[in-house]
């Protein structure tokens, strides 16, 4: 099933072309072995890290893994509050990582992790004129998702609901929206619980799903990846085949007596 | 002279490079970067770059999160 949808259906963000339309996170599995067996269950080819102070002990080997798995580095700027944090830890992650992706979040508060539309704007404009390949994460808000894409981002990344909630697709209908204007990939983020809130984002017509939660912290990561990888899939499927209209009454599927 | 190393105040002979403060971190060299005074210092502009008296600087790398 995988290699039909497979074959010659790239997901493309700016100069990047990925067979796999499952971006997964990394945070939150209990260790790194987890973390590889969900890894290569998913069947990703771009997964998040985060930016930290390093210590003496030299990282947590996350980086060593996804070199070993062949899986592209999706650095994000998660922690700041500001455009001009995002934009020097975006910088530093180019650096220590050689990649000009980033994953812009700026978050407005620990409570709720919703981006703040302010500060990811401005930010979003100085990383795209600094060269950098920009996937940025923003509120389900058709009019800044446009916004976003004029100051020059890759791709913008709705959110489904807050991060780590685990509520689904809290407004399937301003998605389909992002979705319908957009000119450049949409990649549904946050608030995935479960495959079929995967398969939604994909029915809606968005050309990627990002997830971390869901899968790393499910009581089996290994078997939750499989199942999102099959979700993201039957979802890509069930849009290209175009679904019945919904009716309101019955209509026969056999013939009449 | 005294530098703030991510976030913490040391000692550090005047002239002190951006090299000679990744040596007394025993941070790892590759997969990280350096931010001095909230600039990125290229990695091959680690052993010339000396660092201020009073300066920040922040030494970055990549850990599972997103």
């Amino acid at each position: 099933m995988a290699d039909m949808v497979q074959d010659g259906d790239q997901l493309v963000i700016g100069e990047y072309k990925l067979s796999s339309r499952l971006v997964i996170g990394t945070g939150g599995a209990a260790n790194l072995a987890v973390l590889e067996r969900a890894l290569v269950a998913s069947g990703t080819e771009l997964t998040t890290v985060a930016m930290r102070r390093a210590d003496a002990e030299g990282g947590s080997g996350v980086l060593e893994l996804l070199r070993r798995l062949g899986i592209a580095l999706l650095p994000n700027t998660a922690g700041c509050r500001t455009a001009a944090e995002a934009v020097l830890t975006a910088r530093l992650a180019r650096e220590a990582l050689d990649t000009d992706l980033v994953k812009l979040e700026v978050h407005a508060d620990d409570r709720t992790l919703l981006p703040d539309p302010l500060e990811t704007l401005d930010a979003a404009e100085q990383l795209a004129a600094d060269g950098f390949t920009v996937l940025v994460y923003t509120n389900d808000d058709p009019v800044l998702a446009l916004r976003l894409e004029e100051a020059g981002c890759a791709a913008v990344m709705p959110l489904g609901a807050p991060i780590g909630t685990g509520l689904g697709i809290r407004n399937p209908h301003n998605i389909e929206l992002i979705v319908s204007r957009a000119s450049v990939p949409v990649i549904l983020d946050a608030g995935i619980g479960t495959a079929s809130d995967a398969t939604l984002a994909m029915e809606l017509g968005c050309d990627a799903v990002l997830l971390s939660t869901a899968v790393t912290r499910a009581a089996d990561p290994e078997k939750m990846a499989s199942a999102m990888r099959s979700a993201v899939i039957a979802g890509r499927l069930a849009r290209g085949a175009g679904r019945v209209p919904q009716r309101f009454w019955a209509h026969a599927s056999s013939p009449p007596r | 002279m005294e530098i703030q190393v991510n976030g913490q105040w040391r000692e550090f002979p005047e002239g002190t490079t951006v090299a000679e403060v990744l040596d007394a971190l025993g941070a790892a060299r590759q997969g990280v970067a350096v931010a001095l005074n909230g600039e990125v210092v290229r990695r091959g502009e680690w052993p010339d770059a000396v660092v201020p008296k009073g300066a920040s600087v922040d030494v970055l790398t990549a850990v599972q999160g997103g």
